[in-house]
Formats: structure tokens, sequence, C-alpha cells
């Protein structure tokens, strides 16, 4: 009987573990097209810009410079099509050297997108704690309805206020001024959502308790709920860079000096002339958010885990 | 009798500090401050604009500017576009990553790394992801080169009806990771002797998924609902940028539909379609609101 039970709980295991591998295989093959293009970013920025600009020429319309690619040539521009390679044809870090040592603009545009995120990152932190802290813990008048506010807020998008936000924003002497972006930003409706669904897991009797020995809101805060809420703030972190990092159309708008534009929009207009060393600019631009994302992944997971979000 | 007032008015504002609202405002203001002037102001004053002629000194026309907006025939189609748009991409995207989500719950191989995979996409800047998107869809691109290799004939995906979906696969791949993510935490925190108990009552696998997952992902469905929306209205960057603000009349959005007023320098179009889309969001948020606390006390 003994021998029976053990040999189909072998089976069984067998089994689970034959379909957990099809299950990995299926799920890779997924990630492949998921990750299908940040791969091909990632190889071509070890290319030289000539050979992109060969490979690229059917999409762009412009004539390559022929006179260095000559074998190059005839294997990429055969037909009309583009012919996507993944593996470079020679491995040179040509772009890479020309990006951080003989074009400083690139480096002044990071340290530009750097001077926008940072501040935007950690003040949203800050107030969105406070807020969300109001929003969770405390009872008042009007939470419903500011909240519901607040939602609509944050779902509206960037365009809706475009005009009167422009006009505020030059009536306060903002325009041209990296406060147009960082302001806004800091005060995003978003992150105040965010900490609060954290902070509803937050049991109210924790409070209360501490209210009874007679500690104050803001000691409660940073003493119990911080701590608790600590992977949902890094989560809200994580999210919050990302998203401001990328940004596009409010510096374009309220930024009129090139010289002040975050890199993310030198990326976007990139003319054709540099299309070969867009993809290793943009593998350095989305390094910061790549690094961040690997280092609190887990606190990512945690923070949507531990949040109010499951009720 | 003075001393007793004193003392009443003592106790009434020490009872005031202590109370939970002046607290309330106390850790409100900074945010109350920062979204009133960024936000609630300009949408005001955006409202004033959607009712005068012109924005300096303007005449007040009332709902004018309204009624001439609903005559527009590009305003219609970019209404009707985001709203197809949406319809489509939002249950899509949910399905899939509640799909990709149950399947990653647990019976996988490293999951961390597929986790961390399929995120990936948010983290790209919008200019490369564009460029590759290009490579794929011109009319001289890699799709059009399989497709002539097969026999058939190649034509431009982003200047035809295709476009609709190339814009909700775009916003598909960048998004179904987070709300996996989102998902996957919400499928951990269901209790798994919820499943035994179910299993010795007799539940089959598909009761045990309705009355249990179902149930215990209520919260979070709201959650990545909001998401998904809020996330449909920024794929526009990368259409912008594919196809530019004039692009195939499938495409047209409101957001390009405001761009373009923007340019334009029309004002009362502009702020009159941005306060119809407000009221149309805030109806949807009243009617979430009230699905929502029918379910559960998410809010």
């Amino acid at each position: 009987m003994e021998l029976i039970r053990r040999l189909r709980e072998r089976k069984a295991s067998i089994g689970s573990t034959i379909y957990k591998s099809l299950l990995t295989l299926l799920l890779l093959m997924l990630v492949v097209v998921i990750v299908f293009p940040i791969v091909i970013t990632v190889t071509h920025s070890f290319m030289s810009p000539s050979e992109i600009k060969i490979e690229l020429a059917p999409i762009l319309g412009a004539k390559s410079d022929e006179e260095n690619a000559d074998s190059l040539v005839k294997m990429l521009s055969e037909g009309e099509y583009v012919r996507l390679h993944w593996v470079p044809f020679q491995v040179t870090l040509n772009a890479y050297y020309d990006i951080l040592l003989r074009q400083p603009q690139f480096l002044f545009l990071f340290w530009n997108s750097m001077k926008m995120t940072i501040p935007i990152v950690a003040g949203q932190l800050i107030v969105s704690l406070l807020a969300g802290y109001a929003f969770s813990q405390l009872r008042f008048r009007l939470r419903e309805s500011l909240f519901f506010a607040y939602i609509v807020v944050m779902l509206m998008p960037f365009q809706v206020t475009l005009v009167p936000n422009y006009i505020m924003a030059n009536w306060m002497g903002l325009i041209n001024s990296e406060w147009s972006i960082i302001l806004p930003g800091i005060f995003s409706a978003f992150g105040v959502f965010l900490m609060r669904q954290f902070m509803q897991a937050v049991p109210y009797s924790y409070v209360e308790a501490a209210r009874m020995d007679g500690a104050g809101h803001f000691t409660i805060m940073l003493t119990i709920v911080l701590p608790m809420c600590r992977s949902g703030m890094a989560a809200l972190a994580v999210l919050a860079f990302i998203d401001h990092w990328n940004m596009v159309e409010q510096p374009l708008i309220f930024l009129k000096d090139a010289m002040k534009q975050p890199l993310s929009v030198y990326l976007s207009y990139i003319n054709e002339g540099d299309i070969g060393i867009a993809f290793t600019a943009s593998v350095l631009y989305m390094l910061p958010a790549i690094l961040l994302m690997l280092y609190a992944e887990k606190e990512l997971v945690e923070g949507v885990q531990l949040s109010g979000i499951k009720g | 009798m003075f001393l007793g007032k004193i003392g009443n008015l003592r106790r009434w504002v020490v009872r005031m500090i202590r109370s939970d609202g002046t607290h309330a405002a106390i850790f409100l203001i900074p945010s109350l401050v920062g979204v009133t002037i960024f936000f609630f102001l300009p949408f005001g004053i955006g409202f004033y604009y959607s009712l005068v002629d012109t924005p300096i000194d303007g005449k007040f026309v009332g709902i004018r500017n309204y009624v001439d907006l609903l005559g527009n025939n590009s305003f219609r189609r970019a209404i009707w576009n985001t709203f197809l748009f949406t319809v489509l991409c939002v249950p899509i995207n949910m399905l899939l990553s509640l799909l990709l989500a149950s399947l990653l719950n647990g019976r996988v191989f490293g999951q961390r790394w597929f986790r961390i995979a399929f995120l990936s996409p948010l983290v790209i800047p919008v200019a490369s992801i564009v460029l590759i998107w290009q490579i794929f869809f011109d009319l001289n691109g890699i799709l059009n080169h399989w497709l002539n290799a097969w026999g058939m004939a190649s034509k431009d995906w982003m200047e035809g009806g295709s476009a609709l979906y190339i814009a909700i696969m775009i916003y598909v791949w960048k998004n179904v990771g987070y709300n996996m993510l989102l998902f996957l935490a919400g499928l951990q925190n269901i209790p798994i002797d919820h499943y035994e108990a179910a299993r010795i009552d007799g539940a089959g696998r598909w009761r045990q998924w309705r009355s249990i997952t179902l149930v215990y992902l209520t919260p979070t469905t709201f959650f990545v609902f909001i998401m998904s929306i809020i996330n449909s209205f920024k794929v526009f960057r990368e259409t912008y940028m594919l196809a530019g603000p004039y692009p195939h009349p499938s495409l047209y959005m409101l957001q390009h539909f405001m761009n373009n007023m923007f340019q334009q320098l029309d004002y009362q179009k502009m702020t009159s379609a941005a306060f119809m889309m407000a009221t149309v969001i805030v109806m949807l948020v009243m009617i979430l609101f009230m699905v929502e606390r029918r379910f559960s006390r998410w809010l």
C-alpha cells in the first residue's frame, strides 16, 4: 500500500513538473515578444551609426553615405524593405564613445532630466504621504467628495487643462523654468490616490490605540503608518520616476529653451542625421529606470500586495 | 461665571485642535493648495473660456461653443474614436493581464524574472519604441517584407483601418505587465484554505474560480480598471509620434483634436472639448463609485 501511494505521489509530481515546464515555455515565448523591442534597442546600440543608417534607409527614405559601406550595403540594402538584423556586423562602442565624450549636450540634457525628475519624485512622496494619511486615517467632512474630485483629476488627460495651465504658469512667471514642470508633477493626484490605497491596509484600530496613548497624528504617521507602507512608498517612487522620466508633452510646451529640455524630448525629436546614435542614447536613457526597477521590483510587488486594493 | 466661560472656550479650542478635521486640514493643505493651483483652478478657468467668444475680454455666449463643437465633424469623429479605442483596449488588456497573472501565479519557474520581463516595456523611452514600431509597420517595414515574401501585397499599416489595431496592440504591449502585477498581487492575497474548504465541499474548478477568485479580485479589478483608463489616454504619445497630428481618420482621438486646437490657438473649441470630456469622466467615476459600493468596501 505504502509503495503504491509513493508511486502515485511521484507520478503526480512528475506530472506537475511537466506542466510547470510547459507553462514556463509558453510564457517564455510570450516574453520574447514582449522584450523584443528592448533587445533590438540594445543590440543596435552596439552597431556603428552607418550600419544603422544603411539598415533603416528604406524607411527613412534617405540615401546613406555609401563610401564606407561596401559589403555591408550588399548584405543589408538589397531590397526596398528594411531587413532587421539582430547581431551587429561589427560590435563597436563608437556610439557610446560619441555620446558620452564627444557630444556634451547629451550629458547636459541627461542632467536636465535628473534635475526635474528627482524633485518631482521626492516632493510627490512627501505630499502624497501627508494627504494619503488624511484620506485614509482621518474622519472629516467632505472626505468622500474631495477624494472623488482627486480621482476625477487623476483620470483627466493632460490636454484637458493645457491652456489654463499654460496661462497659470505664465501668470506665475514659470514659463521656461523647470518649475513649470516640477510643481504640477509634485502635486499629482495619482500619488495621493495610490498612497491612500496603500494606507488603507493599516487597520484603523492601530491608529486609535496610539491616539489613546496620547500620540499625535504626526507621530503616528511617522512611526506606525509609514513603516507599514514602506514598500508602497517604493512602488510609488518607481512609478513616478518612470512616468516623469519619459515625459514629452509638458516640457515641449512649457520650456522654450532647447537647452532646458529633458533628454526624453531630445530623443523623441532626434533627426535623421543622428539616427545612428538614437538607440545608444535610448539605452543610456533607460538605464536609470531599469536599475531602479530591478532594485525595487520586490517592493513594487509587495507594495501592491499589502495595499488597500485588497479591500 | 467668567472663568467658566474661559474654561469652556479652552475646552472647545482643545477639542478643535485635537479633532480629526483640524488635523485633516493640516495634512491636506500642501496637496490641496497644489492641486487647486495646478488642476482645479485651471479647470475652472477652462470652463470660463468655453463660455465666452474670445479668451481676452470675451463676450458671454453661453453654450454656443458647445453647439458649434457638436456640429464639428472632426470632433464627433474624435469622440467616437476615443470611445471605441477605450472600449476595445481596456477589456482586452484586463482579460489578458488576468490570464497572464493566473498562469504566472505559483506554477512556473523563475517567476521573478517573468515579472521583470513583463514590466520592462514601461521603462523604454517612447522615442526608441516608436522607431521600432516604425521599422515594423512602415510601408517598407518588416511586416510588409514578410507579407511580400508570402506573395501578398504590402500596404501602409499606419495609413489604414489597421492603425487603430496597431494602437491597441501598442497599448496592450506596454500595459499588460503592470496590470498583471496588480492581478498577481491580488491573487496571492487570497487565502489558500478557502480553496481547500471549497474542494472539500465538492466545488469544481470553475465554481472555485467564480466564487472565490473572482470575488476576492473585485477590488483589484476596480483598481486595474482605473489604471487602464488612465493609461489608455497616455498611448496618445506613441500614436502621435507614429502618425503625426493628422493620422488616419480611424486613429484621430480627442487628444489629437485638442492638440490641434491648441496649435491653432482655438481655445474655445479646445476648452469646450476638454470640458465635455471631463463631464464624461466624472460620470464614469460616479458609476464606478456606485458599482464599487455595491460590491465591496474598497473606498
